[in-house]
């Protein structure tokens, strides 16, 4: 445990000290010396002014709005999709060439349609991130039914389980783990969607902040912006890790 | 836990076939049981004895016939008769005592109650050590305890097994057959269990019916007349076996000494596959 923490440390410390030393090739080089605040100390200079006016705060919330309001979509639609997908061999042949296509068109590519479709331009994000994130939930999801012992269905039946107790007793405790799984896939796919949705259209979130760091030459803001993108990113999949390894229930023997 | 006294069993010119086009796997089958009889159908892979089984549960739909507990139909499961299969299929995300709740739990029980009615199963089935334990880490014959007492939560009249002892070992196989025998004979519920392991049939069964034949029929109809418990190595319990023996091997077109059968129908096919 000490040795993976030092392991853990170890590997950020490395990450730090090549983004310093390419600051510091920026810094000395008179043609890129006015994009020295890349660094990383300007950046951490930045990050209590960011905070002091609550420019991070007010991003990462409507950020996190938005991606969980399009996580939520994926997941209530997904699901029930996945487990039709599972279920029904008729469902499956018969989705499986459109959902095939439509799943290779690039989430932001929909995004002139979803502009014209939603009324506002957070509705079109949040449509972005949703229907980035559908296709893990659902392949998922049928994944995971496929493991499912069918003698579990016969066991229930004759325990006196209702259709419902199937689904709920059944089938979701079953894959519960493989739906996590899923929504870890789909969170990591929202995440990158969310970003260049936010650049065109609206004037909030992370998105916007780089674009607007960017036009305003604020380097430093800048940088402290795509930081907090990766921590965000990377807090919100560790505690999905997390779920997932509390409602694992396959033993490794 | 309360005695059930068991159920009439009723079963009349039964007659079965998967789809109107695949050949009869059994016909006109009778069987008739007092309740809390113990009856062990016997039979070789294939006779359609498992079939008959998932019929008996309502777990199948027969082709004609009648199948009835305690004059009422069999159509569709019910709590009152619960089928052991071959493997345990325990819930894996479950706790011991989940799995052997979840019947009642279907059953909208109330909490206390039913903790009180899971605790004493699981004492019935001689798990009470394990009631917290994760089912993966069970070994096979304990798995199969959990699914003993899942089935005995729900205090069936009939407990059907699909040669639920067969992946086990020896040792835990012998126990489990005495176990279940000793308690299908204290709470007096009927047993139906098919097999083609005739030591199991003379340890389990008040009768062995035997099924032979394409399509299959009960070909013979044997009193196990035993007391309990009863020890393999009893001389009685040895001439029993071998009566038994004799009648199996007639019935199923083979001579009693040209095969040692030991209930391991798989072993004698793999050695005639070699010898071929």
């Amino acid at each position: 445990m000490g040795k993976s923490l030092f392991n853990w440390v170890a590997g950020l410390g490395i990450l730090f000290v090549f983004w310093w030393f390419g600051g510091y090739l920026i810094e000395i080089n008179p043609d890129t010396t006015n994009f020295k605040d890349f660094g990383p100390i300007p950046t951490f200079k930045a990050f209590p002014e960011l905070f002091a006016i609550g420019k991070i705060q007010a991003a990462v919330t409507t950020s996190g709005y938005r991606l969980g309001a399009g996580l939520l979509i994926a997941i209530v639609a997904g699901v029930p999709i996945g487990i039709m997908l599972g279920r029904s061999t008729v469902f499956r042949e018969l989705s499986n060439s459109p959902f095939q296509l439509i799943r290779m068109i690039s989430p932001l590519s929909w995004e002139p349609i979803a502009v014209i479709v939603f009324a506002t331009w957070n509705g079109a994000i949040v449509f972005l991130i949703a229907v980035a994130a559908i296709w893990p939930v659902v392949f998922a999801t049928a994944a995971g039914l496929a493991k499912v012992d069918p003698a579990w269905f016969k066991v229930a039946r004759n325990l006196g389980a209702k259709p419902w107790h199937m689904v709920t007793e059944i089938i979701l405790p079953a894959i519960l783990f493989d739906i996590l799984t899923g929504v870890r896939l789909a969170l990591g796919v929202g995440w990158i969607v969310l970003v260049p949705a936010e650049f065109l259209g609206v004037t909030s979130g992370l998105g916007y902040s780089i674009a607007d760091a960017r036009e305003t030459l604020s380097y430093d803001h800048l940088t402290a912006m795509v930081l907090t993108i990766g921590v965000m990113g990377y807090i919100l999949d560790s505690s999905l890790a997390m779920l997932i390894k509390r409602y694992s229930w396959h033993h490794a023997r | 836990m309360e005695k059930r006294n068991g159920v009439h069993i009723n079963i009349k010119d039964l007659t079965h076939r998967y789809t109107a086009k695949s050949p009869i796997t059994f016909e006109k089958v009778n069987i008739e049981a007092d309740p809390g009889e113990a009856l062990v159908i016997i039979g070789r892979s294939g006779c359609g004895k498992s079939t008959l089984l998932h019929i008996l549960a309502g777990l199948l739909e027969k082709s004609s016939g009648i199948v009835r507990l305690d004059e009422k139909d069999v159509t569709e499961p019910s709590s009152h008769w619960i089928m052991m299969f071959q493997a345990p299929h325990l819930f894996p995300w479950m706790t011991v005592e989940q799995n052997v709740g979840t019947g009642l739990r279907f059953a909208h029980w109330p909490e206390k109650k039913m903790k009180k009615r899971i605790a004493e199963v699981i004492n019935l089935v001689g798990l009470d050590e394990y009631a917290k334990n994760n089912t993966q880490d069970l070994s096979g014959g304990q798995q199969q305890r959990v699914a003993l007492a899942r089935s005995l939560v729900m205090e069936p009249d009939l407990l059907l097994l699909d040669e639920p002892f067969s992946a086990l070992d020896a040792f835990t196989r012998a126990t489990l057959q005495k176990d279940v025998r000793a308690i299908s004979k204290q709470l007096e519920f009927n047993l139906v269990m098919v097999t083609h392991d005739i030591d199991e049939a003379v340890i389990m069964a008040d009768r062995a019916l035997v099924m032979a034949g394409s399509p299959g029929k009960i070909v013979h109809d044997f009193k196990v007349d035993l007391d309990d418990p009863r020890e393999r190595q009893d001389p009685k319990v040895q001439a029993m076996r071998a009566s038994l023996m004799e009648i199996f091997h007639h019935a199923a077109g083979v001579s009693a000494d040209d095969s040692n059968m030991e209930g391991d129908d798989a072993n004698q096919s793999d050695i005639e596959l070699a010898g071929n």
